[in-house]
């Protein structure tokens, strides 16, 4: 497990890198949002999960459900990078007869724990899999990544709802505020904001950080995870297609692959 | 429970579900605000740690179960039948049919004998948007008896089901020595000049109209199709073969129902005459039995179809 800042920053380095990669060699895909969560699930494999690569159905592992599913090459790069994957699967995203789908699909992916892709469905799930825990007292933590524009969802909030209801402490929901969705940013297309406020109103607590400060936001996640009485929400600040600079910020990349020259720049800024 | 006592197979559901609950710890209940029609509240009353009611939230319900079953538990998720899949259709497809959970979804309130409140209370989509979603074991019991062993069935299979309740007494039709089977129709009467298939209430209707015509010298072969999904398509061929025209009867709407998949069934194995007894339209409000009559689902509108399919096998 990496441990010091500079090792986390050369796994987060190699998942950016394994995103743009598997993405342009596809030719289809979602950099924008999956380079802006590549920070959150190096956090989350490399520091704060309890997981075991080589069981990856162990019934007291934390379980990390990614509900914005379009990130599966963030997700896929992580498992990779822990063993749950082997490096050379990762080119095979999205082609035909590949366990990488488009979007993830538990039933063909070692250490997918939910297949996701139509968008507000993880929270209620993670509900799910924190209450059935919580009957078999299991000391395992629910981690939940939802996109912000995924929070226009109303199923978004029917779950936070109940998590407050049923006092779901073993829940963390990390939301990946890039400030940008498929159209355009999230201010123009649906305002989330008071975004904080919203989650406090809805019974949570809340935490706020820099999404890209790797120990920061894995000191955060644990902070959270310690809390009880109450589900918590890390809302993580992100930029989306952090890394690259004509990614950053751009709409245009929350869905497209890039070309092979625009590949090549990438890969340069990346490192 | 004794053949013609009137029982509602929703209180049949919530006797069976305390009964699972004391039986195996992971047996767990959502509601979504409707227990006391569905009868899950008795389940709540024992096992208060393993019921959960969440408001009226039905899509946050479905993605719970399927959470909850993707941990080793056995959700059984109960709403009326307009609201799931109605309410909820993209979330039984991503999060429970797509990876094949284990999700049983029992729904009470279908079909028009809902009565006095009125159409948007009255399912008669469920059962085509339920058989649409691959994988899903889809049943629509005749009675309390029926109801009672598909419940404990599906606590005992592995996989997602949809089970499809009504609201008011309706006869019982089986003995204590029935058993039912997953996928398998049950051949109540036998006869030669038609076959009627049926599910749910339409089954005591189809009963009765074959008494209404043996009077007439008119033999025809009643066959309850209680699940919808595996389809028994060797019964329904060998009846298609064996009487040379089909008559088929549900709570349901014309399309994507019971006389859909049975068509499908006969188009491709042996083609005969076929007639419908289903509802073509929204209804209204009104007692049980007046929209039954109004909108053609009684065992007469059962016997006419069957007099008609006749003449159009001899034709």
């Amino acid at each position: 497990m990496a441990t010091t800042a500079t090792d986390l920053d050369a796994v987060a380095r190699r998942i950016r890198r394994h995103i743009l990669t598997m993405i342009g060699k596809a030719g289809s895909g979602h950099p924008g949002g999956s380079l802006s969560a590549a920070d959150i699930v190096t956090a989350l494999y490399f520091r704060v999960l309890r997981h075991k690569p080589t069981d990856p159905s162990w019934p007291e592992r934390d379980r990390f459900i990614l509900s914005k599913g379009h990130a599966a090459p963030a997700l896929y790069a992580a498992l990779a990078e822990s063993g749950y994957l082997s490096i050379d699967t990762l080119v095979t995203l999205r082609q035909i007869n590949s366990c990488l789908q488009g979007h993830t699909d538990c039933r063909l992916t070692n250490g997918v724990e939910m297949s996701a892709g139509s968008l507000g469905q993880g929270l209620s799930y993670s509900v799910g899999v924190a209450l059935a825990c919580r009957l078999d007292k299991l000391p395992s933590t629910v981690y939940t990544l939802l996109g912000d524009g995924e929070c226009d969802e109303g199923q978004v909030w029917e779950a936070a709802m109940s998590a407050a209801h049923f006092k779901v402490d073993n829940l963390v929901a990390i939301i990946d505020r890039n400030g940008i969705q498929l159209d355009s940013w999230t201010k123009d297309i649906m305002e989330l904001e008071p975004f904080a406020e919203k989650w406090r109103g809805f019974g949570w607590r809340v935490f706020e950080t820099n999404g890209h400060d790797i120990p920061k936001l894995a000191a955060t996640l644990e902070e959270a995870r310690a809390a009880k009485g109450q589900p918590k929400v890390v809302i993580a600040r992100t930029v989306k297609g952090k890394g690259v600079s004509f990614m950053e910020n751009n709409p245009d990349f929350h869905g497209k692959a890039p070309t092979a020259a625009q590949l090549e720049q990438a890969l340069k800024e990346v490192g | 429970m004794a053949i013609g006592t009137e029982i509602a197979q929703r209180d049949a559901y919530g006797q069976v579900l305390v009964e699972l609950g004391k039986a195996n710890k992971n047996i767990v209940v959502l509601d979504a605000d409707l227990s006391h029609s569905t009868m899950t509240q008795f389940f709540g009353k024992e096992f208060p740690d393993r019921f959960f009611n969440v408001g009226i939230q039905e899509a946050n319900m479905v993605g719970i179960a399927a959470g909850l079953a993707a941990t080793g538990k056995i959700p059984f998720a109960s709403t009326f039948a307009v609201f799931a899949p109605g309410r909820c259709f993209d979330q039984i497809r991503m999060s429970v049919i797509q990876p094949n959970l284990n999700v049983k979804i029992v729904v009470t309130h279908g079909g028009i004998s809902v009565g006095e409140d009125g159409s948007s209370h009255q399912a008669i989509e469920d059962i085509s948007l339920a058989c649409s979603l691959p994988g899903l074991n889809v049943i629509v019991p005749a009675d309390a008896v029926e109801t009672a062993q598909a419940v404990r069935l599906a606590a005992a299979t592995e996989g997602p089901f949809y089970i499809r309740l009504g609201r008011p007494k309706i006869p019982v039709i089986y003995d204590d020595k029935y058993q039912f089977q997953l996928g398998k129709a049950v051949t109540l009467r036998q006869g030669a000049a038609a076959t009627v298939f049926a599910v749910g209430i339409m089954v005591n209707a189809a009963l009765q109209a074959a008494d209404e015509l043996s009077k007439e010298g008119v033999s025809c072969s009643v066959v309850n199709v209680p699940t919808l999904q595996p389809l028994d398509e060797v019964a329904i061929v060998k009846a298609a073969r064996d009487t040379g025209c089909i008559v088929c009867a549900e709570e349901h709407l014309v399309h994507g129902g019971l006389g859909s998949l049975v068509a499908q069934a006969v188009a491709r194995h042996q083609p005969v005459p076929m007639e419908f007894v289903a509802m073509t339209g929204y209804a209204q409000s009104g007692k049980p039995a007046e929209l039954l009559a109004r909108y053609g689902l009684t065992a007469r509108d059962i016997a006419a179809a069957v007099r008609k399919v006749i003449a159009r096998k001899a034709a």
